[in-house]
């Protein structure tokens, strides 16, 4: 396990405005996900989930708080962190390998060097033959899994990914997940997950944390501690559904009590 | 009703309001008719069929007398002037004349105005500050101008592709700004956290997405090229066909003015061809769908 990559949020809060018509996203989350981790984020919306991944992924200034990287402060910079999102954001006009290779050729790699690194990955991960079709004549699965090529391809200690599978079905949702386990355990990045579903947030991480909604606050932190490799029989274990029920109920118990009727 | 209440907690029952439980009228459906294609045979023999019913009643009308050819002239004699215009040196010549200077009007007009709604990209600002300015160019009657730059550029060709500059690139500036304002923001960010700078992604994300916007204003901007051109060559000109037309008409010389239009018609469709080729070239690559 490298032991690089180790992600600090140190009390995040940020207000969007000012004055009577501020709105506070996040109050004071702190958040320490070790080098190497799967961390996921979990919260219903309005969870200040998405201003969380824009100030971790540098593109947003906190109003107060830190963001640290190995113990370096790299808040409100980008290009530390590779980011995807729920879009693949794929280039229509770039092959699947011309895509991929995005993220080296910004930072100067040249073709002979990255296209030579990037096949047999392209091969190991399930879009072998693929590499000169372009974007458009791909499932959104596989168009996924380019876009999360790239991501990793790009040489960061920690990747994060926001709703990565929010778009695709549940039966290549699954599939997707245990696709990604694979990536991360041979690539041995951070990663945070940033979802709303929490089977894919327990399946994956070794530790969730639960926000609650408006303003974003830290509920709790629940340690993972389902034996790796995971595999999709672990999500109807007992195990798994004590880790669920708990989650479910932090995420629920502040909606008003149904009312009684009889 | 009493299922619902005990399973959907989100349902308050204590209003009355239910969906509308009345038997509804018998539906009847409609049958969805299909034209039965013709054959490609019967269309043409059709579109020719109607042209030349056009010709032979516009002439026969010019010899019974029901039309008069002093003012819309008549086939055979277009036919006759045509080969007189054809077989006189300068027909040649004032054809190239008008479209070589389309052409580069098109080019340049085209060109620079695609340049300067990219470069509206780079800051905000900048295109907030020159937003009303290019609206306003927008508005503006441009062709009003012309004698105004014929009488800066001259008589020759530059007058002729000032105008046809002047009303191509308007339209290539606001393509190509609609453009940039519909680039994907996320996909500008991601580009940044991959380790982009901001030349590169313009130059292989802002420009290859802009793209499609500019070509699409070309088939509008090749017919005012030519009109810039025309209008230029009809209020002071040399050479070129709005010369040739104007000419024939000073002179009530009916047919001439016929050719004039019939050549200058059939520049306009061949060019327009090419430009539509032109496009589909330069989109090949942006929309490459088979791969």
């Amino acid at each position: 396990m490298p032991s690089s990559g180790a992600l600090t949020l140190s009390s995040m809060t940020h207000v969007f405005g000012a004055g009577p018509e501020a709105v506070t996203a996040v109050v004071d989350i702190s958040i320490d996900v070790p080098g190497g981790q799967f961390a996921s984020i979990i919260g219903r919306s309005g969870c200040g989930k998405t201003t969380l991944f824009n100030i971790v992924a540098g593109l947003l200034t906190p109003s107060r708080g830190r963001v640290l990287l190995d113990g370096e402060d790299i808040t409100g910079r980008a290009g530390f962190v590779a980011y995807m999102l729920q879009k693949d954001l794929l280039l229509p006009w770039r092959t699947i390998i011309e895509n991929v290779v995005l993220g080296l050729e910004l930072s100067g790699v040249s073709k002979r060097t990255s296209w030579p690194k990037a096949l047999p990955l392209l091969q190991r991960y399930g879009l072998g033959g693929f590499e000169n079709s372009f974007p458009s004549a791909l499932s959104g699965g596989m168009r996924q899994r380019a876009a999360l090529l790239r991501t990793l391809l790009c040489e960061r200690d920690v990747i994060l990914l926001d709703e990565p599978f929010g778009a695709l079905d549940a039966q290549t949702r699954i599939s997707m997940q245990e696709w990604l386990l694979g990536l991360w355990k041979d690539f041995g990045r951070t990663v945070v997950l940033v979802t709303h579903d929490v089977d894919e947030a327990i399946f994956m991480s070794d530790r969730v944390y639960v926000l609650s909604p408006r303003p974003g606050r830290l509920k709790s932190v629940i340690e993972v501690d389902l034996p790796r490799p995971r595999s999709r029989s672990i999500m109807t274990s007992g195990k798994f559904s004590q880790l669920k029920e708990r989650c479910m109920q932090l995420l629920f118990e502040d909606d008003p009590a149904p009312p009684t009727l009889n | 009703m009493v299922e619902i209440s005990q399973t959907a907690s989100a349902i308050d029952e204590r209003h009355t309001a239910r969906p509308n439980q009345q038997p509804r009228k018998p539906r009847r459906g409609v049958v969805v008719r299909v034209e039965r294609r013709w054959p490609r045979p019967v269309i043409l023999g059709c579109q020719f069929g109607i042209l030349a019913g056009i010709l032979l009643w516009w002439e026969s009308g010019a010899r019974a007398g029901w039309i008069d050819p002093f003012f819309w002239s008549q086939p055979s004699a277009i036919w006759s002037a045509g080969v007189t215009f054809v077989t006189r040196w300068s027909a040649l010549y004032d054809t190239w004349f008008t479209v070589s200077s389309t052409l580069i009007g098109f080019v340049v007009g085209t060109a620079g105005g695609a340049a300067i709604g990219l470069s509206f990209w780079w800051s905000r600002n900048i295109a907030e500050i020159f937003e009303p300015y290019v609206i306003v160019f927008n508005a503006v009657p441009k062709l009003a101008f012309a004698p105004l730059i014929i009488l800066i550029f001259g008589i020759g060709i530059a007058s002729k592709i000032a105008l046809s500059i002047a009303l191509t690139m308007v339209i290539a500036i606001l393509a190509a700004y609609s453009g940039v304002k519909a680039v994907d923001e996320d996909l500008v960010r991601m580009m940044y956290a991959l380790g982009g700078r901001k030349y590169q992604i313009f130059f292989k994300a802002v420009v290859p997405s802009v793209l499609p916007w500019v070509v699409s204003s070309m088939r509008i901007n090749i017919g005012l090229a030519l009109a810039g051109t025309i209008v230029g060559e009809f209020v002071s000109s040399k050479y070129g066909l709005g010369k040739l037309i104007m000419y024939a008409g000073s002179t009530y010389d009916m047919s001439l003015i016929w050719v004039g239009i019939i050549v200058l018609s059939t520049v306009a469709v061949l060019m327009y061809g090419a430009v539509s080729r032109l496009e589909r070239v330069l989109l090949r690559g942006v929309h490459a769908s088979t791969g």
